[in-house]
């Protein structure tokens, strides 16, 4: 929940000293972000086209065939992406509302069609224990395939494709944009990447080819398979685990907590980079027993070197009559996990709190120094402690 | 006046308001208050309204839609009452339903027979409206945004407004074409079955005026029909529900699976969706039954939002048989 695709603390490509708020920017700024990404694409690295470019006669462009689903009598299909498993007519869309059923053939709708794009640094999404200091190319399409009541970017996660403004953005010329931005990774971020999963991919594959590395920010609502086809083609996941409790799921998020715990094992047994953030709602998740619940099953089923990222709730969306999370709560939260023996439980959204940065579980030295989403003094030599030489799990080359 | 002791706040109120209104007290007892007016339900068939082999007859539509207006509001011609309907100078919207393209949408007659009406009483700016232009031409209309002429176009011309309505589960970004061009609305569903819902009538065909009805489809769109219905725009501006039952289909919705049609013959009105939608489902079964097929019930998707839609926290009509006022014309 930290990755907000308002950013007003990084730097919108093309939006540099605009004056524009949250929804000025969502409603009217996206597309020339990406407008500017096209002028980057021909090859002036900041060029600051502020008008919007057209949209395009027809959608073709944006479509293409989904990977993953069942061809049911009467022309209806059922959705395999997620374990919602829409059962979709002909003429319908499934529930994240960016593929749709077109006379018995599922398409997804928003192949290349961003909807926003930034460079931000990667502890903003965040990554702790990945390229720390790297900056992430970040792209969004529109939709999701859940509704969280405290969605930061509904704006754009909650929309159809064509209710908001988009550009397009093929894989190529986001892997070319990155790398002329010297964008170490592609983040898929803002709003669900399980749904634009075709385009995530080929996007990771184009990226690769140009030294570019992928990084995934989801909320892990997807089916074993695609995941597991997913895990080669991308360097890192962040799973926003919204809860502990099946309750919060199905009452808050629409979904439901056991298929999240599955993909956080899986990704691990795939061998694949992992970090969890755990927003921490006031009233709604925020027991002792709620955090020592997790804290347990992070460390028995995904092992203590997990980085779990507490990081601090703000009234948006359908939560607004909730305040923010005390500090002392995200303090108790941390407490709690390193108490269960975890080796990295973070403080996050609290600027300049001495839980942002990395210690060694061994020396309890600071390993990695970081205020906000700046980096500061790194002590990690060929992935170790420098100081007492005890391995830190990560990627940090 | 304070309460005596040992009366509780529901005595005080009664007590109160007696001794304002100066009625006697004591052993009389009170007259029983009057009964809630019932909701009125109109169902309005034509056996002959299809020709064989030549579609629709537009003159026995025609009739039928002014026999089932003119019971609706108890007038002896059609005139007056489509003045109850709308007033002249007013921007009327037709909401229709077109989702299942030319086998099963809201019909064009019925509509020109509506819109005619409607003019008749100097009613001069109409607005056919749905969720995508795409949807209203697959089902034979023709987009006209501007006129001159009965308009006609989807959301997709005007978009949303920007800030979020809530009420319940449901918050939505509502179409502007409801909330910035119409003064009133005439809700025309269609009579049919729905995979996920149960059926879709007059609550559920609202969800084409907001953004995201594809996040109200869980749990047979209980509450979410019900929460959408409760946004103010919706419950101001719908002035009546005309149901196509024309053709109606009873299984197989909301796509269009001729094989499950059949031709009804009629049509549905009322101003209480609530009312509306519980006997355009019994309707429903009765021929899933005569079919042979598993009740709603049975299959899982019992429309139970019809049931939330009338419940105290909604209030947005009734499902009671006893309060309901079934006419047959």
């Amino acid at each position: 929940m930290m990755d907000k695709a308002d950013l007003q603390d990084s730097v919108p490509l093309c939006l540099r000293g605009q004056p524009f708020d949250r929804r000025v920017f969502l409603k009217a700024a996206s597309l020339p972000c990406l407008a500017a990404c096209a002028g980057a694409f021909a090859g002036a690295k900041h060029a600051v086209p502020l008008v919007a470019a057209p949209m395009p006669e027809s959608d073709a462009q944006f479509i293409r065939e989904a990977q993953f689903y069942e061809k049911q009598p009467y022309k209806k299909i059922k959705c395999k992406l997620c374990p919602r498993e829409c059962v979709i007519d002909d003429r319908e869309r499934g529930y994240c509302g960016v593929r749709e059923n077109r006379g018995g053939t599922y398409y997804t709708l928003v192949h290349s069609r961003v909807v926003t794009a930034h460079i931000d640094p990667v502890e903003k999404k965040p990554f702790f224990h990945f390229l720390p200091g790297a900056m992430a190319f970040s792209i969004a399409t529109a939709g999701c395939n859940v509704n969280c009541k405290m969605c930061q970017n509904w704006e754009i996660s909650q929309v159809r494709p064509e209710q908001v403004r988009s550009t397009y953005a093929p894989p190529a010329k986001v892997a070319a944009l990155a790398k002329q931005n010297r964008c170490a990774t592609i983040a898929y971020t803002y709003s669900e990447p399980v749904i634009f999963y075709e385009y995530m991919v080929d996007v990771a594959d184009a990226g690769h080819q140009e030294g570019v590395r992928s990084v995934v920010v989801t909320g892990g609502y997807i089916h074993e398979e695609p995941l597991k086809k997913l895990c080669p083609r991308v360097d890192a996941v962040k799973v926003d685990l919204k809860a502990y409790s099946e309750k919060f799921y199905k009452e808050i998020v629409n979904g439901e907590l056991k298929h999240i715990l599955n993909a956080l094992v899986t990704l691990r047994k795939q061998g694949m980079w992992t970090e969890i953030v755990y927003l921490v709602v006031p009233t709604l998740n925020d027991s002792d027993q709620e955090f020592k619940s997790l804290a347990r099953w992070v460390k028995s089923d995904l092992g203590p070197d997990v980085p779990l990222h507490f990081s601090r709730f703000h009234p948006e969306y359908l939560l607004k009559n909730l305040p923010p999370t005390p500090l002392e709560t995200l303090e108790r939260a941390k407490a709690i996990a390193d108490a269960e023996g975890l080796h990295y439980a973070y403080i996050g959204n609290v600027p300049g709190h001495p839980a942002e940065s990395t210690y060694c579980p061994k020396c309890r030295k600071v390993v990695v120094e970081r205020v906000g989403y700046t980096v500061g003094a790194m002590h990690i030599k060929s992935g170790k402690c420098q100081y007492c030489r005890t391995p830190i799990p990560g990627v940090w080359t | 006046m304070s309460p005596r002791p040992g009366t509780n706040r529901r005595d005080f109120l009664c007590l109160a308001g007696a001794a304002l209104l100066g009625a006697p007290g004591g052993s009389k007892a009170a007259p029983p208050p009057p009964a809630p007016a019932k909701s009125r339900v109109v169902i309005s068939r034509d056996p002959q309204l299809w020709k064989p082999g030549a579609g629709m007859d537009s003159n026995r539509l025609q009739k039928l839609v002014d026999r089932a207006v003119q019971a609706f509001y108890g007038r002896d011609n059609a005139s007056e009452a489509w003045h109850l309907v709308a007033r002249p100078g007013e921007i009327v919207g037709l909401k229709v339903n077109c989702l299942a393209g030319k086998g099963i949408s809201t019909s064009v007659p019925l509509v020109e027979a509506i819109a005619e009406r409607l003019q008749q009483v100097g009613v001069r700016d109409i607005v056919i409206w749905d969720r995508l232009n795409s949807d209203l031409e697959s089902a034979r209309f023709r987009i006209n945004e501007k006129g001159p002429g009965v308009r006609c176009f989807g959301n997709d011309t005007l978009g949303y407004e920007d800030e979020l309505v809530t009420f319940g589960s449901a918050g939505s970004l509502l179409s502007r074409t409801l909330t910035q061009v119409c003064d009133a609305v005439i809700n025309l569903p269609v009579l049919k079955d729905h995979g996920i819902a149960g059926v879709t009538m007059a609550l559920k065909n609202l969800f084409g005026a907001i953004h995201n009805p594809n996040k109200y489809h869980l749990s047979v769109g209980d509450p979410y029909v019900a929460d959408v219905n409760m946004l103010p725009p919706l419950r101001q501006k719908v002035r009546l529900h005309i149901c196509d039952a024309a053709t109606a289909q009873y299984e197989g919705g909301p796509s269009f699976m001729p094989q499950w049609t059949w031709p009804y013959n009629g049509l549905l009105v009322a101003r209480d969706p609530v009312a509306l939608d519980q006997t355009g489902w019994r309707i429903i079964e009765r021929k899933r039954a005569e079919k042979g097929m598993k009740s709603l019930q049975e299959m899982k998707r019992q429309p139970t939002y019809i049931a939330t839609a009338a419940d105290a926290n909604h209030r947005l009509g009734t499902n009671d048989p006893t309060r309901m006022e079934i006419v047959e014309v």
